[in-house]
């Protein structure tokens, strides 16, 4: 293992994290509701009175880098992978975070946050997962 | 919730994302490659999250139900399926969805696949199908079925 200092951004990282933190923190204390990205896209199809407020946070998630953007420019978030790639991820991610009832919010920060047993669990996995799958494509494949 | 209160608290975790480096998918990918030049940002991420997270959901659990402890196959295989997608493409799904606001198409594409994926678990896994399956073979509606918890 060696360390890529080039990309490595410590201080914007964890910034980030904190507001991160910040927002989860702030739907539970003021909402008790769980900011959780693959729940929050999977309620969209649950015709309840909290739908539009559902619908009101995905609408922030995607303005942010709009608004940040006006401030400073943004690079370009495109995945270097090919369309198979990116429509079998899709499908994987879509699929998977739903059985996990979690992804990277749902579990990773706010089931962490909370010391969540199950949530421990399926960080583990899916970090696990991750990571195996990047070293295949990267170093065997 | 409230609509204004969750689009506020959405445009913040989302500044969030953006600042912290996890919506570009090329430094998802660096901190997974954890052999190769490994770059430990998002480790930083997820500290100054649970850093903060830890005291806000500790001030929250009166408003919470508590954390359930259920440890079964849908969530470890859920998960493994998860993690191979995230490390295919750099994605998780917060990422995704602020990616969308850049018209990238393959952004698009996969906010789609993802969508679809999601509607194939709410089709295949829900057990609102053997609830459904119950009330037809018992002449009743759903509800009736699912109030008694069947």
């Amino acid at each position: 293992m060696s360390i890529d200092w080039q990309n490595f951004t410590p201080l914007a990282a964890l910034a980030g994290g904190v507001l991160i933190g910040t927002s989860a923190g702030l739907l539970a204390l003021r909402s008790g509701r769980i900011l959780g990205v693959s729940g929050f896209v999977s309620g969209l199809f649950e015709k309840d009175d909290e739908w539009l407020s559902r619908l009101a946070l995905i609408a922030g998630l995607i303005l942010a880098p709009v608004l940040v953007g006006l401030v400073h420019p943004q690079a370009a978030p495109i995945p270097d992978v090919g369309w198979g790639t990116v429509i079998v991820g899709g499908l994987l991610v879509g699929l998977g975070t739903r059985l996990a009832t979690g992804c990277t919010s749902g579990h990773g920060v706010c089931g962490l946050s909370r010391l969540s047993l199950r949530s421990m669990v399926a960080t583990g996995a899916f970090m696990a997962a991750a990571a195996a799958t990047v070293y295949v494509v990267r170093h065997l494949i | 919730m409230r609509p204004l209160f969750s689009l506020a608290v959405g445009l913040l975790f989302g500044i969030g994302l953006c600042l912290s480096g996890m919506t570009l998918p090329s430094k998802v990918i660096g901190f997974l490659d954890f052999t190769g030049a490994w770059d430990p940002s998002l480790a930083f991420v997820m500290a100054g999250a649970i850093g903060v997270g830890f005291f806000f959901f500790r001030r929250a659990r009166s408003r919470l139900a508590p954390p359930s402890t259920r440890i079964d196959p849908a969530l470890v295989g859920g998960s493994v399926l998860f993690g191979i997608g995230w490390g295919l493409v750099g994605y998780c799904p917060g990422p995704a969805l602020a990616a969308i606001a850049s018209g990238e198409p393959k952004a698009l594409t996969f906010v789609a696949a993802m969508i679809a994926g999601t509607v194939l678990e709410r089709i295949v896994a829900s057990p609102r199908l053997e609830t459904l399956d119950f009330a037809f073979r018992r002449g009743r509606s759903v509800a009736e079925a699912e109030a008694t918890g069947a």
